[in-house]
C-alpha cells in the first residue's frame, strides 16, 4: 500500500491550496453564514479560470477520482462555499454518463466556467427516503412533456440555471420502472421557488411545477430509465464529493478557541485532560473519515464502482461529526451557545453553528437508515426487509 | 496512492490464512486456555520463517517490513491465534537494530517480548507473552535492558487469557541508556501497537462474520433474525468502522516502513494530514481497539444468551479485544498522549 498522493495529485493540491490561499477570503465565508447560500459564483467562476473545475467532474477528461476527492477535500477543509459547486459538478457528472450531445453542449460545457448552477429535483414533500414513490408527473404531449408536480429540498434553486428532475411518467408499473430524469431550465414557465428556512440558516427550497412543458431534448437518459441515473449520481454522490470531514474544520475552530479560552478550574482550556483526549479522538475519527472517503475514491479510480465504501464513509463521519459536536458544545459552556457575530461567541460562533448545521448531515445525501441498510442488504448479505 | 496490498503480501496473507486456519482459529485458542500459548503451534510455526521475517536478511531473517508484518498479523488476530508473534517480531527487531538479537531469537527457538510498561522496583509487570519469553526487553528507569532467563511458564489468569507474568529484571544486560534507551522503547511500542491494532481488526473482522452468519441462521418470529433492521442495523454500522480500523493502521505500518526515522512525518492537525508513524501508531490502536470492543459487543448480542456461553466461539473473541488494547492503556489516557504528539505537551 502507499499512502501518498501521486506527484500529479500532490501537484493538484498544492494548486488547489495556493488558490484557497488567494481567493478564499473571510468576506466570502462570512456571506454564505448570512446569506445561508453556499454558493458563490465569482469564487466558482475563478475556480474554473484558474483550470481547476474539470477536476471536479466524475468520470470527465483525463482527471482522476482522487483529484476530484482533492479538490472537495480541500474546499471543505477550509470551509469554502462548496455545496453549490458539488451538485453542479455532480450533474455534469451525470450528463458526461448518459447525456446526450445537446444536452453536454448546452449544459455540461457552460457548468464547467463555473458561472452556471444545476440544483437537484428527487425529494418531495410526502416523498423523501423513498424517493422511487415520487409523484411529479411528467406527461408527453408529441415532442414536448409537460410537467406538473411539487420538489422538497431543492436547495440551490434560486441560484440554479437547471434542476435535475425526478419524474413519474408511467404510474401503472411497478415504482422503481416508470420514472424518467430530466434537465429542465429554471426560467421555464410554470416554475416556482419558495425559500425554504432551516435552523442552520442554511436556505433550501420548495419547488413547484405547474404545467411546465419543454421539448424532449432535455430528457436525461431514457424514457422510464430515471431510477438507473439515479444510481451513477447517488455513485458520484457518496463520499467523494465533500461531505465526510466536516469535524476538520470544526476541530481547528476548537483548537483556536481553546488556545486562549480560561478553563474554569484555571488555565486555559487547551490544557484541559478531557478537553485534550476529545480534542485526540476527534483528530483521529477525521483520519478514519478520510482514510474511508479516499478508499471510496481510490476504488472509482481503480474502475470500480464505490456506491458502498461511499456509504460505510458517511455513516462513519457523520456518526463521529455529530458526536464531537455534542462534545466540544458542552465543553464550551453558555460561550458555545453564541453564534456568528456575537460579543464572546465561542470559536466565533462555530460551535454554535456545527451543532445547529450537524442534524442534517445524517439525513440529507442518504439517510443513515438508508445506508445503514444499503451495507446490510448489499454489502453483509442481509435479507431485504421492504 | 495505492490500497492494495503488493502481489507478494497477497502470497503472504494466502500463506498465513492457510496456516493459522489449520494450526489456529476459537477451537485451538480455547485449548491453549489458560496459558494462552499454543506450544505445537509455535513449534510448526518456526517452519515458516514468521519469527524472524521482520529482519534484516544480513541476520538470517527475512527483510520483511512493518507493513508485511501486519499482514500476517490480520490473520493471526482473525483466527485469535494463541502465538507470541508480535511481541516476539517488535522485540526481536528492536534488539537488531542496536546489534544485540540473540541467534535463537531469530529463528524463534527462544521466544523474545518487549515490556509495554516502566519497570517499577526491578520487575516489569503484566509483560505480554512474559509466561512463555526466555528474553524480555525493557525500559527500567533511563535504561533499557535485556533479561534473559527461564520463563515462568505459568501466566496470571487473566480477561483475555493472555501468557501475561510480572518479570523482575535481576542481572539484565543494559542495552541503551538515556534518550537513546528512551527512543529504542518508544519506537518498539509504536511497531507494537501497528500490529497489534491490526490484530484487533482480525478480530472485528471475525465477530462481524460470526455475527452475520449467526444472525443469517438463526430463527425467531418464522424468519431469520437477519431480516430484522433492528439487528441489521447494529450490524450495518460495523463494516465502515472495521475496514476504518485497517486502513489507518495500514497507514501507520506504511508510515512505520517508509520513513523508519520519522524525520519526515507531518502532524498538521487544522489540516488533517498526518504522516507521522508514532502519531498514527497511536490512533491506529485506539481505533482498532474501539473497532474490535464493538464489533464483538454487536456480535455477542446477536448471539442471544448463547453468545453468553463459552460454548460459542465468539465470548472467546469478545474477551481477547478487551485484552490485547488494554494490557496497554486505557485509550482515554492514550487519547490524551496522542494529543502531546498533535498539540504540543500541556
Amino acid at each position: 500500500m502507499d499512502f501518498s498522493l501521486s506527484p500529479r495529485t500532490a501537484e493538484f493540491r498544492t494548486e488547489v491550496m495556493a488558490f484557497l490561499d488567494s481567493h478564499l477570503t473571510d468576506e466570502i465565508i462570512d456571506t454564505m453564514h448570512r446569506t445561508g447560500t453556499f454558493n458563490d459564483k465569482p469564487f466558482n467562476a475563478a475556480l474554473a479560470d484558474a483550470g481547476l473545475l474539470a477536476g471536479a467532474v466524475p468520470g470527465y477528461g483525463d482527471r482522476d477520482p482522487i483529484e476530484l476527492y482533492v479538490l472537495f477535500n480541500e474546499l471543505e477543509k477550509a470551509g469554502a462555499p462548496y455545496d453549490g459547486l458539488a451538485v453542479s459538478m455532480l450533474a455534469a457528472g451525470v450528463i458526461n454518463a448518459v447525456g446526450t450531445d445537446f444536452l453536454r453542449e448546452q449544459v455540461l460545457e457552460r457548468l464547467l466556467t463555473g458561472r452556471f448552477n444545476c440544483c437537484l429535483g428527487y425529494s418531495e414533500p410526502d416523498h423523501g427516503s423513498d424517493v422511487a414513490a415520487i409523484t411529479t408527473r411528467a406527461v408527453r404531449d408529441g415532442d414536448e412533456w409537460v410537467i406538473n408536480g411539487q420538489k422538497m429540498w431543492t436547495t440551490m434553486a434560486h441560484e440554479a440555471d437547471w434542476v435535475i428532475l425526478l419524474t413519474r411518467t408511467e404510474p401503472d408499473v411497478p415504482k422503481h420502472k416508470g420514472l424518467t430524469m430530466f434537465l429542465v431550465p429554471m426560467d421555464t414557465p410554470g416554475i416556482e421557488v419558495q425559500p425554504v428556512p432551516t435552523m442552520a440558516s442554511e436556505r433550501t427550497n420548495a419547488t413547484f411545477y405547474d404545467e411546465v412543458r419543454i421539448g424532449d431534448e432535455w430528457r436525461l437518459g431514457d424514457v422510464n430509465g430515471g431510477w438507473s441515473v439515479m444510481g451513477v449520481a447517488l455513485a458520484f454522490e457518496r463520499g467523494v464529493m465533500g461531505g465526510t470531514n466536516p469535524a476538520v474544520p470544526l476541530l481547528r475552530h476548537v483548537r483556536g478557541w481553546a488556545a486562549d479560552a480560561p478553563s474554569p478550574d484555571g488555565g486555559r482550556m487547551i490544557d484541559d485532560p478531557l478537553l485534550r483526549e476529545r480534542i485526540a479522538r476527534t483528530a483521529i475519527a477525521n483520519q478514519v473519515s478520510q482514510l474511508l472517503t479516499l478508499r471510496a475514491a481510490w476504488i472509482a479510480a481503480t474502475g470500480g464502482l464505490p456506491g458502498l465504501e461511499g456509504s460505510m464513509a458517511k455513516l462513519y463521519a457523520t456518526d463521529r461529526y455529530q458526536q464531537a459536536v455534542g462534545w466540544f458544545q458542552q465543553m464550551a459552556g453558555a460561550d458555545g451557545l453564541l453564534g456568528f457575530g456575537t460579543d464572546g461567541a465561542a470559536a466565533d460562533g462555530w460551535i454554535d453553528y456545527d451543532a445547529r448545521h450537524s442534524p442534517v448531515t445524517s439525513i440529507y445525501g442518504g439517510t443513515t437508515e438508508i445506508n445503514r441498510n444499503n451495507v446490510a442488504e448489499r454489502h453483509l448479505g442481509l435479507p431485504r426487509t421492504r | 496512492m495505492d490500497l492494495a496490498l503488493t502481489a507478494d503480501q497477497e502470497t503472504l496473507r494466502g500463506v498465513f490464512a492457510d496456516f493459522f486456519a489449520s494450526e489456529a482459529g476459537p477451537d485451538r485458542a480455547r485449548a491453549a486456555e489458560p496459558s494462552g500459548v499454543d506450544g505445537p503451534a509455535w513449534e510448526r510455526l518456526l517452519e515458516t520463517g514468521a519469527p524472524g521475517m521482520g529482519l534484516p536478511e544480513s541476520l538470517g531473517g527475512g527483510g520483511a517490513s512493518l507493513a508485511d508484518l501486519a499482514v500476517v498479523a490480520e490473520e493471526l488476530g482473525a483466527t485469535i491465534a494463541p502465538l507470541p508473534l508480535i511481541e516476539h517480531a517488535v522485540s526481536a527487531r528492536l534488539l537488531a537494530s542496536i546489534g544485540a538479537c540473540p541467534d535463537p531469537v531469530v529463528g524463534g527457538t527462544e521466544i523474545a517480548t518487549l515490556a509495554l510498561h516502566p519497570a517499577q522496583d526491578g520487575t516489569s509487570r503484566l509483560v505480554p507473552a512474559g509466561a512463555v519469553a526466555r528474553h524480555v526487553v525493557a525500559l527500567d528507569g533511563d535504561r533499557l535492558v535485556l533479561a534473559s532467563g527461564d520463563a515462568p511458564g505459568t501466566a496470571l489468569g487473566n480477561h483475555g487469557c493472555l501468557p501475561l507474568a510480572h518479570r523482575p529484571l535481576d542481572g539484565a544486560a543494559v542495552l541503551l541508556e538515556g534518550p537513546e534507551a528512551h527512543a529504542a522503547h518508544a519506537r518498539a511500542l509504536d511497531e507494537w501497537r501497528t500490529l497489534t491494532a491490526t490484530a484487533l481488526v482480525g478480530i472485528a473482522r471475525t465477530a462481524l462474520d460470526l455475527g452475520v452468519g449467526y444472525a443469517k441462521e438463526r430463527q425467531q418470529f418464522g424468519q431469520p433474525i437477519g431480516a430484522f433492521q433492528a439487528v441489521q442495523h447494529l450490524l450495518a454500522d460495523l463494516p465502515g468502522l472495521v475496514d476504518g480500523a485497517r486502513l489507518l493502521a495500514a497507514k501507520a505500518a506504511w508510515a512505520g516502513s517508509t520513513d523508519p526515522s520519522g524525520a519526515d512525518g507531518i502532524v498538521d492537525l487544522d489540516d488533517n494530514d498526518i504522516t507521522d508513524f508514532a502519531t498514527l501508531a497511536g490512533m491506529s490502536l485506539v481505533v482498532a481497539g474501539e473497532a474490535a470492543a464493538t464489533a464483538t459487543d454487536r456480535s455477542l448480542h446477536v448471539h442471544g444468551g448463547y453468545g453468553f456461553a463459552e460454548e460459542y466461539d465468539i465470548q472467546l473473541f469478545y474477551r481477547r479485544a478487551r485484552a490485547w488494547s488494554l494490557v496497554l492503556d486505557d485509550p482515554a489516557r492514550e487519547c490524551r498522549r496522542i494529543a502531546d504528539l498533535l498539540l504540543g505537551a500541556a
